[in-house]
């Protein structure tokens, strides 16, 4: 049976690959659907929404169109969140499996630094980081990595200190295979399946707390992030509290749908080698 | 008589596991002539695997030496060591194990050729293709995944593997213990023809004394860490000398033959 | 006599990847009451589906057609009380997290009725019966501070703690090295006789199979090639595929293969 299949057999699965396939639509159509600069004025302020069906969802403080704001809003936040986990993925797993494949000081230096990351809260290092550089898009990519990337350092290790003991790594270096090749092309791809069952997790933490960083103000300025427009609600939370829900329920919805999705994905590959 | 083709003298290996230590290799000295088939035999526990490990450099022996075709191979590290290793090729028990579970039957021996650099890019198939065939295989198992094939193919591709850099010696850790009999049969007797084609040296690792008796010409009996008799392989197995040979003659399984 | 297990036309089919695999084919055989039947195959032979399926241990998906049958029971066999199954690698089939005396008492408890002192000098007892060098202090030890050898003492121990009738012995010593196979294989015919068990060795190695058993049934591609006493089936085999297994055994008394090669290079 085909992964596909089984996937769809999976409820969960289903709706939380629906949901992330309504972002990745919402994301690649909105220049096309709004080509204006969500940033700019549309109508009068403070509309509420399904008043006016030009501006369905309303507009804000400034005037400016709420839909308009989710559709660009949600390209920052897929984009942000896959990007800032593919980076802590891709540093974590280097640095587990050098650290676990050569032993040692280099794994004790390697595996200390990692504890120094490690103690420091994942936010509060993404906040100073972006506080002293200055936000920008690939600031905060780099900033979420920055906290995140320890957890799958930390499991490509312990996957690596099992695999490095294994006949075919032997028989790798029997055939005098240089260490680095062993490493990256015998042993890494073989400790990539935990790691990667750890992605669901990561990109939702990632797309969190890009919105965090953007509600304190810290997101890229020129961009449209929902962290952004919960943050800009806020001052009229009284009298127009949509403007901070209807972000709000975009986010709850995209980290349900990640996780789901990541989960029914997990899951069908577990039943598959489960069977094998 | 030619110098022999590998002198260990006086390998000494401890390993210490929670607390304890637990000597693997005391004192153990063995040569290998060209085109030899020396056997190690002994118990499991009895520090044979250890000895094939040292031979490789996968383990590192706390004293003694290791000299192959005349030089120290001790002495040799990095790029030296791993243009070394072509002369010195190994066959694991378990097949499946000893492969990448991704790997794929002509990646497996594109590797050693690569590595080595025996042949450019465009004239290894013609020789995977060879070697595949002078261990009985057809060429068109290349593409294969090994997970695909069966387990005697897997140790005939593991063979060819180490084949490829043209080895003057070869470890066989209890390389047909895993195999079915019949099976078993055809690999020894293809590791024969090779022997006698290409004179390559056999380290024959078996907990059992009839497969040894079989092809191996010198036989040396491990027991704990220790070798304890060595001599001709016919003549160890009909007359065991120590206790543990005696043990090992008396446990191997005779088939009934009351008439 | 009457057997005491008996098939008759066995077949067990398992589903894979969509396509439904025939693992044993039409498989009638008996098992007496005190014999030692052995099961001789190569990879693929069904021998360790055949014991799975007499030990019930099949999973659910498995498709069994044909019937097992306890004549002198009378009732659905159990496994662990009527069934002893010993696998071949201890260290999976005992439990790393229970000492040796929680693992063997709580078998004598489930099936014998036994409360936990009684079922700990049971435990004891059966340690003693294996031989296991001090039976006291082993109730307390972990798995893993036992040899391959003594692992595999503590499984039999297990295995004929509830006195079954028939005790399934799959591949139990290829883990083990000739010398404590030896010395496996007198412990399993030592008890064998003790309690008046049946015996189902299950092996790979025809000659080992000829040292234990009293019958020899030979398995290939899942079918029954020929069952007969071992030594009509070593000395007069009727099937082709069974010479093939003696002619492939190398034993002491053979012609090495590196002389006929030296033999074939002079002539």
């Amino acid at each position: 049976m085909s992964f596909f299949r089984r996937f769809s057999r999976s409820p969960e699965a289903v709706i939380g690959a629906s949901i992330l396939g309504v972002l990745v639509v919402m994301a690649l159509f909105a220049p096309l659907l709004f080509p204006r600069d969500p940033l700019s004025i549309a109508g009068p302020a403070l509309l509420r929404p399904f008043q006016d069906w030009s501006l369905p969802l309303g507009t804000d403080r400034l005037g400016r169109d709420v839909l308009a704001g989710l559709f660009h809003g949600a390209r920052t936040s897929l984009a942000v969140g896959l990007a800032s986990a593919a980076t802590a993925i891709i540093i974590g797993t280097i640095v587990g499996t050098l650290a676990g494949f050569a032993g040692g000081l280099t794994d004790e230096a390697l595996m200390r630094i990692t504890d120094a990351f490690q103690t420091v809260p994942g936010f509060l290092l993404a906040l100073a980081f972006v506080s002293v550089i200055g936000p920008s898009l690939f600031v905060v990519v780099l900033a979420i990595a920055l906290g995140t990337w320890t957890g799958p350092a930390r499991i490509a290790r312990a996957e690596v200190l099992s695999i490095r003991e294994r006949d075919y790594v032997a028989s790798a270096r029997v055939i005098g295979m240089h260490p680095l090749e062993i490493a990256f092309r015998e042993v890494l791809p073989n400790a990539l399946p935990p790691v990667l069952a750890l992605s669901s997790v990561i990109v939702a933490a990632a797309i969190l707390t890009e919105a965090a960083l953007s509600f304190l103000g810290l997101g890229d300025p020129n961009r449209v992030t929902w962290g952004g427009m919960i943050a800009e609600g806020r001052t009229v939370l009284r009298s127009a509290p949509f403007l901070s829900i209807i972000p709000g329920i975009a986010l709850v919805l995209t980290v349900l749908g990640v996780y789901l999705a990541g989960e029914g994905a997990v899951e069908t590959t577990a039943v598959r080698r489960g069977r094998s | 008589m030619t110098a022999p083709l590998l002198v260990a003298s006086g390998l000494h290996k401890r390993f210490s596991r929670g607390g304890k230590t637990v000597v693997a290799l005391d004192n153990v000295s063995f040569e290998i002539g060209q085109g030899e088939t020396l056997a190690l035999v002994g118990p499991s526990g009895s520090g044979k695997s250890t000895v094939a490990r040292t031979i490789l450099r996968l383990i590192e022996p706390d004293a003694g030496n290791i000299h192959f075709e005349g030089e120290d191979f001790l002495a040799q590290h990095g790029a030296r060591l791993r243009a070394g290793r072509a002369k010195l090729q190994m066959v694991f028990q378990d097949p499946l194990a000893a492969f990448n579970p991704r790997a794929t039957v002509a990646r497996v021996l594109d590797d050693p050729l690569r590595i080595h650099d025996l042949a450019d890019r465009a004239h290894r198939p013609k020789i995977i293709a060879s070697l595949l065939d002078r261990v009985g295989l057809s060429p068109n198992l290349r593409d294969r995944a090994i997970h695909e094939i069966s387990g005697g193919q897997r140790q005939r591709v593991a063979i060819a593997r180490a084949l490829a850099t043209k080895p003057a010696l070869m470890v066989l850790d209890e390389a047909v213990s895993a195999l079915d009999v019949s099976v078993r049969g055809q690999i020894l007797e293809l590791l024969l023809d090779l022997q006698e084609a290409e004179n390559i040296a056999y380290l024959f690792i078996s907990h059992d004394l009839g497969v040894v008796r079989s092809i191996a010409h010198r036989v040396a009996i491990m027991d704990a860490g220790r070798i304890v008799e060595t001599g001709p392989a016919a003549e160890v197995v009909a007359n065991p000398k120590s206790a543990i040979g005696k043990a090992l003659v008396a446990a191997t399984p005779k088939l009934l033959r009351k008439a | 006599m009457t057997p005491r297990v008996f098939l008759q036309e066995l077949g067990v089919s398992y589903r894979s990847n969509g396509t439904e695999v025939e693992a044993l084919r039409d498989i009638s055989l008996e098992i007496r009451t005190g014999e030692r039947l052995a099961i001789i195959g190569e990879s693929g032979s069904g021998k360790s589906t055949l014991a799975l399926a007499i030990a019930g241990l099949l999973p659910a998906s498995t498709r069994i057609e044909g019937r097992i049958d306890w004549p002198e029971l009378g009732r659905v066999p159990q496994n662990g009380r009527d069934i002893g199954f010993v696998f071949q690698d201890p260290a999976s089939s005992l439990n790393p997290v229970l000492t040796i005396g929680e693992q063997i008492a709580e078998v004598a408890r489930t099936h014998l009725g036994l409360n936990w002192r009684q079922s700990y000098k049971r435990a004891e007892e059966l340690l003693h019966r294996v031989h296991l060098p001090d039976p006291a202090s082993a109730l307390s030890a972990f798995p893993h501070q036992l040899s391959g050898g003594q692992r595999q003492r503590v499984a039999i121990a297990e295995a004929i703690a509830a006195r079954p009738a028939l005790l399934i012995a799959d591949e139990a010593t290829s883990a083990l090295d000739t010398i404590v196979q030896a010395e496996i294989v007198t412990l399993i015919q030592e008890l064998i006789v003790q309690d008046g068990m049946s015996l189902l060795f299950i092996s790979h190695d025809i000659a080992l199979a000829s040292e234990i058993a009293d019958r020899i049934a030979v398995f290939r591609y899942g079918r029954l090639v020929e069952i007969a006493d071992t030594n009509r089936i070593v000395t007069a085999p009727t099937e082709a595929y069974t010479r093939q297994l003696l002619d492939a055994h190398m034993g002491l008394d053979v012609e090495p293969l590196l002389r006929k090669a030296e033999a074939g290079k002079l002539s």
